[in-house]
């Protein structure tokens, strides 16, 4: 797995690649982590090259939106989710808790 | 059958096993993913709850055919960890209240078609999965 951080004025977006799993989450959260730690909670993950997602990486997600939404300070949001982690996060009733992109000009836009 | 070290970082042997024996097996992309899915919560857990605490856990993987389904089964000496006493996780709930456990366990139930645990004093603990194709 392998994450990139690129700041945007209004928000961050988080580039994650590879395969989320228990082995990679905590890597993968303390990307969230840096990011909110320093006080910006508008985030943008970029899913396009991500190619597996299990429930690990979904707990991650979630609390950081916990995080993030905390006080109305911001929000996470995922953009260009491949299909296959999309019908997962489906299953899992995630897709409810998460707003979804397919630009991210336009993810970036909404903040 | 396959005997991994019961470590998180084995996890991707085990997704690429189950893997190979379903694309050798005829079931789609699609389905795959769902395979690799429940066998990565599967092992996730017993490395987690049933290997808890320890770091020489040893896990034991089986996967085959079997007509048109695919059986995994998974076998270690951990802790007793039954799948089917984990609640369920309430999908409906909003953020805050949103539980973070049982999602793996719900997710294998809702991917695989039946799976099945068994464990006995003395000889392990196993789990059992399949899934029919197409």
């Amino acid at each position: 797995m392998e994450i990139t951080t690129q700041e945007f004025k209004h928000c961050d977006m988080l580039k994650v690649k590879g395969r989320v799993d228990s082995a990679t989450a905590q890597q993968f959260t303390q990307g969230l982590e840096a990011i909110t730690n320093a006080g910006r909670f508008k985030i943008a993950i970029d899913m396009s090259g991500l190619e597996y997602m299990s429930s690990a990486g979904f707990r991650a997600l979630l609390a950081s939106q916990r995080v993030c939404k905390r006080y109305n300070r911001g929000e996470l949001v995922l953009v260009s989710v491949p299909e296959r982690i999309r019908e997962a996060l489906e299953l899992a009733g995630f897709t409810e808790l998460f707003k979804t992109f397919d630009d991210p000009l336009k993810a970036v836009g909404n903040f | 059958m396959n005997t991994y070290p019961a470590r998180f970082e084995y996890l991707d042997e085990i997704r690429d096993l189950v893997a190979q024996v379903a694309r050798r097996g005829g079931f789609t992309e699609k389905e795959i993913y769902s395979i690799q899915l429940a066998a990565d919560e599967a092992a996730s857990n017993i490395i987690e709850h049933a290997y808890e605490g320890t770091t020489d856990g040893i896990l034991q993987v089986t996967c085959e055919m079997q007509g048109n389904e695919i059986f995994i089964a998974m076998h270690d000496d951990g802790k007793p960890f039954d799948p089917s006493e984990v609640k369920q996780p309430n999908l409906k709930a909003d953020l805050s209240e949103r539980q973070i456990g049982g999602l793996g366990v719900y997710l294998m139930r809702k991917l695989m078609d039946k799976v099945q645990y068994e464990s006995k004093p003395g000889a392990g603990n196993l789990l059992t999965m399949r899934k029919r194709r197409g």
